[in-house]
This record gives C-alpha cells, structure tokens and sequence, in this order.
C-alpha cells in the first residue's frame, strides 16, 4: 500500500512526486509508456514563460507567475539546464495597441520587468528579425528550460529519496476501496495506494471518468516544430513570439538551452489522442508564420522535426480539483511547463487539506548530480575520471561527444534507461547532426549488455518499437526476431 | 573549445587523423617520403574506416587490378602501415585542432583515449581523413509519425554486416545512392523483400554498375523522379507513401502510391565530417563540404592537408588512396621545407561542372603536372571538357571529349606544368563544352 500513487511521469507528475518525497510517504510513480517525459513534456517549446500571456485571476496566471519564479532553483536543485533569455513579443505597427494591452496585464499578472522596446534597441537586441517590425514587449524574466531533463531529473531526484516508478504501467481501471484505491493496469498489474494523483495530460480526462468524475474533458490540439542545428542556435537571443491573434500565440523563434534553434508550433484541433505526426501543411504554415518574426531562418539545417498535442480543457482554465483522497488534473497545457513547480506546491497544500500528514524526512536530499556533469569538467577532472573508469575515454556519440562511461552511468542512474530514446534523452547521444547514424548501433550494443538481454531485444522507445528484427542468415538462420 | 588546448604538449612531426583508407595511404606516402615521427589517431578500435563493413566486391580493381571486398582492401593498406611500423592509436577520438603561430607547428590536435585520457600533440604537418557521415532523415523532414524503422543505409549495413541482425524484412529505399543500391542487393540476398528504390533525381547517383548488378539483376524497382512524403506506424514503420515529383522536385498531388513495410533506408547523400576542420577556422568549399585545397591536397592553413571523403566525396576508394598517397608525400614536402609559396591561381567552374577539387592551383618553380577531378551538376552527352584561361572565351589551356558525363562518377581532366608556369591568368574557368551539333560544318 502506497500513501501516494502519481499517474503520469510527466513534468506535472515528476515535480508533484518530487515534493512529495521530502516528506515520511511511500510514492509510486506510474507510466504507460517505456521512459518518463513521453507526453506533451517531450514535445513542447520548452519556455518558461514570464506569465503575461495567461488572463487575469485564472489559475493558468497565478501558477505560471509563480512557478516562473520557482523554476530556477528547482533547476539549480535538479542540475538542470535553465536559461533566463528574456522574451520578446514582436509586433508590426499596426500591432501596437495588442502589444500596450500584453504589457498591461502582465503588469496586473505581477510579472516583473516588463516594458516596450521600440524598434531601434529591438534590433540592437535581435538584429535577425524581420525589418518591417516596429516595436516589442519585452519580458527579462523569461527563461528557456529542457522539459524532459527537468522530469527524468525530478522523478530520479524522487526516487533517489525513496519513491518507486513503474513504467509500462497503462492504468485502465481504478477501483475504490475503504483505504484509498487500487489501480489496475492493463496487464493486470494493481496498485494499491491511499491518495492518487492523476496527472495523465491528455488522457486526465478518462482517468477522471475511472473516478466517476465527468466533470470535465480534455481534447488534444497539434503542434508541430522544426529543430535546427546547433550552427543557427544564435539566430536569436530571446525568444521571439508574434502578437498572439485570435488564433493563439502564433509560431515562436527560441534558441534551446542545448543550443540548437526551435521553430513552432502549428496549432491544429485533433480527435486522436495518440496522433502526433507532422504534417506537410504544417511545415508550410511554420515557415510562413516565423518569417513574420525572424527574417532568413535556413530551413536547410533542420535537423529534426517533431510533433506534441497540448491538453485543451473544457474550462478553457487549468482544472485542479480535490475530491476523496485524490487531486485531479486537467486541461493542463501551455504554460503548463512553467507553472509545473507551483502546481506541485499546491497539490501538497491540497493533499494536507485532504489530512495527508506531510512528515519531513529527516534524510531528504533536494539535489541530483547534472547529467552533463562529465561535459564541464576540465581536462584534469576528466582525465582523473577516465583513470578510474577508462570508458570516459571512448566516445560513442561523436556528434555530440558522449561517451560510453557516461552513457553506462545514464542506463543505471534513477530512472533507469530500458531503450535507445531513453538514453539519447538523458546524454544526448543520437542527438546531433547525424541523428545516431553511426552511434546508434553501439548504443544498442552497450543497453543489450548493461541489461543481459539480446541485441534485437532493444527497442527505441519501448513497445513494438524493436530496432532489429531478428539475425541474418550468416550469423544464424532465418528466424525472425521479436 | 580552446581551453583544453595544451600548448606544452609533446611534438609529433606528422599528425593523420583518420585511420580509414585515406589516413592510411597518406600516412604510408609520407613514410615512404620519409617521415618517421607519426601518428594516426582513429576513433574507431580498429583502423579501416568505412571499409570495414562493405563485404561486397568492388574494391581495388584500379589500384590493385583485382577485385578486392572493402575489408580485403582496407587489409592492404594496413598491412603497408604495421610494415612500416607507423604508430596507429585507435579508440582515440580527436575532439579539436586549433592553429598555432609557432614556426614549426601547424596545428595543435587534442584527442581523447581510454588508454590516455585527453591529451594534446603539436603537430608539425596534419592530414585531415575524417571520411563523411550519411545525411539523416530530418534533414529530409519528411512528413508523418517518428516509428522505429527507419535507419540511413550505413546504419543498416553495419547491422547486418557486422552486428549480424536484421533491420527489418519489407523494405523501401530512399535514395539511389550507391551504398542505397548495395543494400538493396544485400537485403534481398538476405531474404528481405525490397519493394523499390525511390530518387528524387531523374537520374540515378549511383555508379551505373552497381544499378545493374544491385538492382536489375534482382528485379528491384528503381522509381526514378519519386520521393517518400509520408511515414506510416507508431511504434514501428508500417508503410511509406511516395509521390512522383515534378521538373521543379515537388510532389505532384494525386501521384501517391502507398507501400506496405517495416523499414525505410536512407541513402540521400554523404556529408564529410568537417566539424574539426571548421573549428580551425581552415576555408571551405560550400558545394564540395570539405576544406579548400591546391593541388597538393594543402588547406588555407598552412601544413594541414586534408583527403578523401573528408575532402569531397569519392565513388571509388581507388581515387581516395590515390588522393591520400598525395596528401602524405606533400605533408612529407611540407616538413622538409619543400613546399613553397608560390603564385596562386583560383579554378572556376560554369556550373555545369559542379566542383573541382582542387580548387586553386599554387604556381612555383618545379610545378608538375596537375589533375583536376570534378563532377557534373547533370548528364550531360557529346561534350569537351575544358580549361580556360580567364573567363568562357580564353585560350584553352586543356580540353578533353566525353560521350557522357554524370553526376555519379567524377571525372579528371589534366592541365600540364608547362601551361600553369607560362600563364599570366589568376583564375582558370573549368566547364563542360556542348559540342558543335553534329552534322554541322563546323
Ligand atoms: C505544442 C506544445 C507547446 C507547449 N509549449 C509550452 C511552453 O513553451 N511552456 C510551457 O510552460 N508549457 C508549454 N506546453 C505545455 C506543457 O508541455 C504541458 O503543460 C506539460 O508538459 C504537461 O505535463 P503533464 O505532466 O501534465 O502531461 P504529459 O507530459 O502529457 O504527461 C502525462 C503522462 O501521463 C501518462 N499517462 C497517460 N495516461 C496514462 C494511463 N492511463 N496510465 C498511465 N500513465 C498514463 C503519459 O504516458 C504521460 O507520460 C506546451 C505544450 C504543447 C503540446
Ligand atoms: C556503403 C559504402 C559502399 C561503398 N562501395 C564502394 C565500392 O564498391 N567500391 C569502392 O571503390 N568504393 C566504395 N565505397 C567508397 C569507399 O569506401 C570510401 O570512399 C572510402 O572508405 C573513404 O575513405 P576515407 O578514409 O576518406 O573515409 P572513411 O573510410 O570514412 O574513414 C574515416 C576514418 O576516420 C575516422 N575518424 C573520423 N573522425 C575522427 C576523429 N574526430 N578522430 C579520430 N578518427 C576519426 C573514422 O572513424 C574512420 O575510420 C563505398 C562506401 C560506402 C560507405
């Protein structure tokens, strides 16, 4: 019996059991998927936004303004890489009074630092953006953020202090009983807990309705982006977002904290919960839509495209409700990332409201080692780390230098990683110009033997995603794989 | 990266990065114009580079006279290089080359072993032989699901030739590139069913024996002017559709035929590895992807050369060696102090050459004879080859005829030492010549 079971390793589900393990609970963790991060927290702009955006009062604004200003000591805790870029909202002449209204209720929102750039020290600051713009609202506060590295780093800082994480865990029913719930999964697995968290994103919805909760529904909305190489990383400081219209906030321009450049979203209704492919007219739409804010993006350094679903609500608001030992979450999209610490502080203040006894534990540690440790260390440290363990020294990843000690460390540090994703995700290794082209093949090899399974038993990212497809007549028979 | 240069570190005359073909024959060549302080750094724990998983046949035949397969030929080399008892440290990646201003040394190159941790070497001459990568699928940005599935056709072949696993058993080819074209053959051989090969060109990029002997003599589809505009499958690839293509390459609306299978295999074109050279901040070719050389294979820093597929890339690893051995022996010249400045003449094309490598010619006392290689931006039939002085109506300094030229198989024109000493000219324009229709009275 767990005192809290966390549906969803999301950043929303990895921040809430982080918080919660520095109290006396036993907290489960689980996911459907191969890894954590694989929702909407894989595939998103990655900004953590300022909080201008959001109308004022709702709950989208006062956690985004509060988990803006949280995030960058979670991040410093987590050793995770977090950027305070400052925002830019640009806007056309005829734009100017959208812009003065952003500023305004930014400024009742309590975002500080807020104020109008016209357009000569705009160029000064980005001199890469269309010419025919004329004045911007500029947000110092803005920050960018790697959302996954974020969530593996808060669930593995959760479960360094004691929480479990069950992974391939889809819960398709949940039962009520006289201490709390018992959640059964789709392979029959249960889980039996006190208090439950539904943070499952998209499919919140139909968790709620396991509760009998029908109060609300979530649809998916499409957004589709294109990474670029590291070479256009510099294309722009800020990150660069258009005048939102009536049709949302547009397509952003935004430099990543790992210094790639990012292009999107697209913004398309969606009935499929599990559709995230990218679309032709979505590429076209991007590249119409940036070319308004950043002049020459060279769309022949895309590296690689991709594609999340945002939870829309039926509120239109975040939906965060409280009802019989369990915390529903809903319509949890855009600024979601942002105000993801904030959520997870109120969640707690929801939880003892609901008489969970919150015990600090005397043994908490709030901090995770950077994953990219390695990476920073100077040639001394490095050649002292290569001495201990000599597989420092053989790089795997030649694109973005990882090497094969680092990798091994990424496999077993908590959350461990089963597949070929889960290891890009945690050292990016695959990740660079040639997408695991040369590496990938050894990545295999090295996951096949720090897990005592075969080479085709590795998968890229869990489920029937295998790699291989069983051996070649020369190196014994015919059979297939899998 | 340049704070983990070490600027103290130990002096190496001769500094080869790559231990592949190209490495290996500049490095022989340089010995054998004897350089013995040397080094080749391979990231790989052994030496061969590509070679080492291209089993088919194909090797040789012009350097060797025989048919070699690649591991055989990347043997050959080897054998020269432990004869010779030349230094090989493999699993030592190299991370940097930064240029130095002390007379002497040209480059400082930084690498990283298991065996030596990170250390520095001060080189006196480099040979860049990085070779090239497969450009990936996201630079295709091809429309759809991201499954398993999909793999560049490199990846597949280090699968199956040297993992020994299957990537997969129904399989369309994007690309007719010539590793494209071996895997087709190399599937099918395996018992994997190659639905088509796809190319977005009217005309193939292959070596047009390898169309014959992979793709024809199996009864394999090749889908000229077709491209993949859709992935299919979540978790693993289930189909691609693919669409004809217009004049202008985009896909023509209602052209779409959908296949069924479990893999995609990419073969749109070889990019050289030039991270290292960039960050030496030595000058580029922007068509080619590799350094800027003269007809010594020497970059715009001064005692670095650079050969094979990192220069440009090559269809036969016949001419890479070839290239390389000029490399070595002119990074052998260099330490000697044979290399001069001289006067510099810049080759130009029409654009209907594509490229020439080299791209500048340096004029001194003892030039020699200097080959050109090229290739052609299209097919073109019946043509002269020619090199001009100056511009398109300068007197012909070389000229050769050719029934056919294609962008898949490079082409070489000479222009003799005599010439290149008694020109006035700075450029010298390198095009291809439509000739006189035929019949005329010309
Ligand atoms: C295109 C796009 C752009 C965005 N840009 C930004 C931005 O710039 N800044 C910002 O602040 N926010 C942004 N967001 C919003 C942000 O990404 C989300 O709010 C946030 O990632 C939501 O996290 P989550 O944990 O709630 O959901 P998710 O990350 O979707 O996690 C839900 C998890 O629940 C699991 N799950 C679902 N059903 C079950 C089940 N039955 N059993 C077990 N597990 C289950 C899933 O596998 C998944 O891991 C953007 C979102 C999108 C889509
Ligand atoms: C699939 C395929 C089929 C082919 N078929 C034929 C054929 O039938 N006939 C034919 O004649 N030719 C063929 N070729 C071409 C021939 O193999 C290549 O042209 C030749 O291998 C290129 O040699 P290279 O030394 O320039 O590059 P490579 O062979 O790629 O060697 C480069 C070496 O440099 C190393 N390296 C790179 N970066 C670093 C670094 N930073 N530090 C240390 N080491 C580094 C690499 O590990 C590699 O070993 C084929 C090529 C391929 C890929």
């Amino acid at each position: 019996m767990y005192d809290v079971t966390v549906i969803g390793a999301g950043v929303v589900g990895a921040l809430i059991a982080r918080r919660l393990a520095a109290y006396d609970l036993r907290i489960c963790i689980v996911d459907k998927e191969n890894d954590v991060a694989r929702g909407a927290t894989a595939a998103n702009s990655a900004i953590v936004h300022a909080g201008f955006d959001a109308k004022e009062g709702s709950m989208k604004a006062r956690m985004n303004v509060r988990g803006s200003r949280m995030m960058e000591q979670v991040c410093a805790e987590l050793g995770v890489s977090y950027k305070r870029n400052g925002s830019l909202v640009v806007a056309f002449e005829h734009e100017r009074a959208e812009v003065e209204a952003i500023y305004r209720r930014g400024v009742q929102n309590g975002v500080e630092g807020l104020r109008i750039v016209e357009k000569e020290e705009l160029f000064e600051m980005e001199p890469n953006l269309n010419p025919e713009l004329s004045c911007a609202l500029y947000a110092p506060t803005g920050a960018i953020v790697c959302p996954y590295g974020l969530t593996i780093a808060a669930v593995g800082n959760a479960m360094d202090n004691g929480a479990e994480l069950v992974l391939n865990f889809e819960v398709v029913s949940i039962e009520k009983t006289a201490e709390g719930y018992t959640l059964t999964a789709a392979d029959g697995r249960a889980v039996e807990t006190r208090y439950l968290i539904n943070s499952a994103g998209v499919y919140s919805d139909e968790i709620a309705k396991m509760l009998g909760d029908e109060s609300f529904s979530v649809h998916p909305r499409r957004g589709e982006y294109m990474l670029l190489d590291k070479e256009c990383g510099q294309t722009t400081t800020c990150t660069i977002f258009h005048t939102p219209t009536k049709m949302g906030k547009g397509v952003l321009v935004s430099p990543t904290v790992h210094g790639n450049l990012i292009v999107g979203p697209t913004a398309t209704d969606m009935e499929d919960k599990t559709d995230t492919a990218t679309t032709t007219e979505g590429f076209a739409d991007i590249r119409a839509k940036a070319g308004d804010n950043v002049a020459g993006i060279p769309y022949g350094k895309v590296i690689t495209s991709f594609c999340g679903l945002r939870s829309v609500g039926s509120t239109g608001d975040f939906i965060i409700k409280a009802e019989n030992n369990a915390v529903l979450l809903g319509g949890i999209e855009s600024p979601g990332l942002s105000s993801s610490p904030a959520i997870a502080e109120y969640v707690e203040e929801l939880l003892r409201g609901m008489g969970l006894v919150l015990t600090p534990k005397a043994d908490y540690n709030p901090n995770r080692a950077p994953m990219d440790a390695f990476r920073h260390m100077s040639v001394a440290e490095k050649n002292e780390m290569i001495q201990k363990d000599s597989r420092y020294g053989r790089i795997i990843c030649r694109c973005e230098e990882v090497t094969e000690g680092e990798m091994v460390a990424a496999i077993h540090a908590n959350p461990p990683a089963y597949d070929v994703d889960a290891v890009k995700r945690r050292t990016r290794g695959g990740m660079g110009r040639c997408q695991g082209g040369f590496c990938s093949p050894e990545v295999i090899r090295i996951l096949a033997r720090e897990w005592g399974v075969s080479y085709d038993a590795i998968t890229k990212n869990g489920g029937g995603s295998y790699i291989n497809k069983g051996r070649t007549k020369v190196a014994g028979g015919n059979k297939e794989g899998n | 990266m340049q704070n983990y240069v070490d600027k103290t570190a130990p002096y190496t005359a001769l500094v080869v990065i790559g231990g592949g073909p190209a490495g290996m024959a500049a490095a022989v060549a340089a010995y054998d114009n004897g350089v013995r302080d040397m080094v080749i750094l391979e990231r790989d724990l052994n030496a061969g580079g590509i070679l080492r998983q291209c089993i088919h046949n194909g090797f040789g035949l012009h350097r060797f006279g025989e048919e070699l397969t690649g591991p055989e030929y990347a043997d050959r080399y080897h054998k020269m290089v432990v004869e010779r008892g030349i230094a090989v440290k493999t699993g030592a990646t190299v991370l940097d080359v930064t240029p130095s201003e002390e007379e002497g040394v040209a480059a400082y190159v930084t690498a990283i072993s298991e065996a030596e941790g990170m250390f520095t070497l001060r080189a006196g001459a480099v040979v860049l032989a990085m070779g090239c990568r497969e450009r990936s699928k996201g630079a295709l940005n091809i429309a759809g699901t991201r499954p398993a599935g999909i793999y560049s056709a490199g990846t597949a072949q280090r699968f199956v030739n040297m993992e020994g696993y299957m990537p997969g058993r129904k399989v369309v080819i994007l690309g007719s590139g010539d590793i494209g074209l071996i895997m087709a053959r190399r599937m099918t051989l395996e018992g994997a069913e190659v639905k088509a090969v796809c190319e977005l060109m009217p005309y193939s990029g292959g070596l047009a024996r390898n169309i014959t002997q992979c793709l024809d003599d199996f009864g394999i589809p090749l889908m000229l002017s077709h491209t993949v505009t859709q992935i299919h499958g979540k978790e693993r690839l289930t189909g691609v559709t693919v669409s004809k293509v217009d004049e202008r390459r985009r896909p023509i609306p209602g052209s779409e035929i959908y296949f069924e299978c479990d893999t995609l295999l990419l073969s749109v074109g070889l990019i050289p590895e030039n991270e290292l050279t960039r960050g030496a901040h030595i000058g580029m070719d922007g068509i080619t992807g590799g350094a800027t050389v003269d007809q010594y294979r020497q970059t715009s820093l001064k005692g670095v050369f650079a050969c094979g597929n990192v220069l440009h890339v090559h269809d036969l690893v016949d001419y890479v060696s070839e290239e390389a051995a000029l490399a070595g022996s002119s990074a052998a010249a260099h330490l000697r102090g044979e290399l001069t400045e001289g006067r510099a003449i810049t080759l130009k094309t029409d654009g209907k050459v594509r490229y020439t490598v080299p791209q500048a010619v340096t004029v001194t006392g003892n030039t020699a004879d200097v080959t050109v290689y090229f290739r052609p931006s299209d097919i073109y039939r019946d043509v002269t080859v020619t090199v001009r002085e100056g511009g398109a109506d300068g007197a012909i300094l070389s000229k050769k005829k050719r029934i056919k030229v294609a962008p898949g198989e490079m082409e070489t024109i000479t222009i003799k030492a005599a010439d290149l000493t008694a020109t006035t000219a700075d450029t010298l324009l390198v095009s291809i010549e439509e000739s006189a229709k035929k019949g005329g009275n010309a």
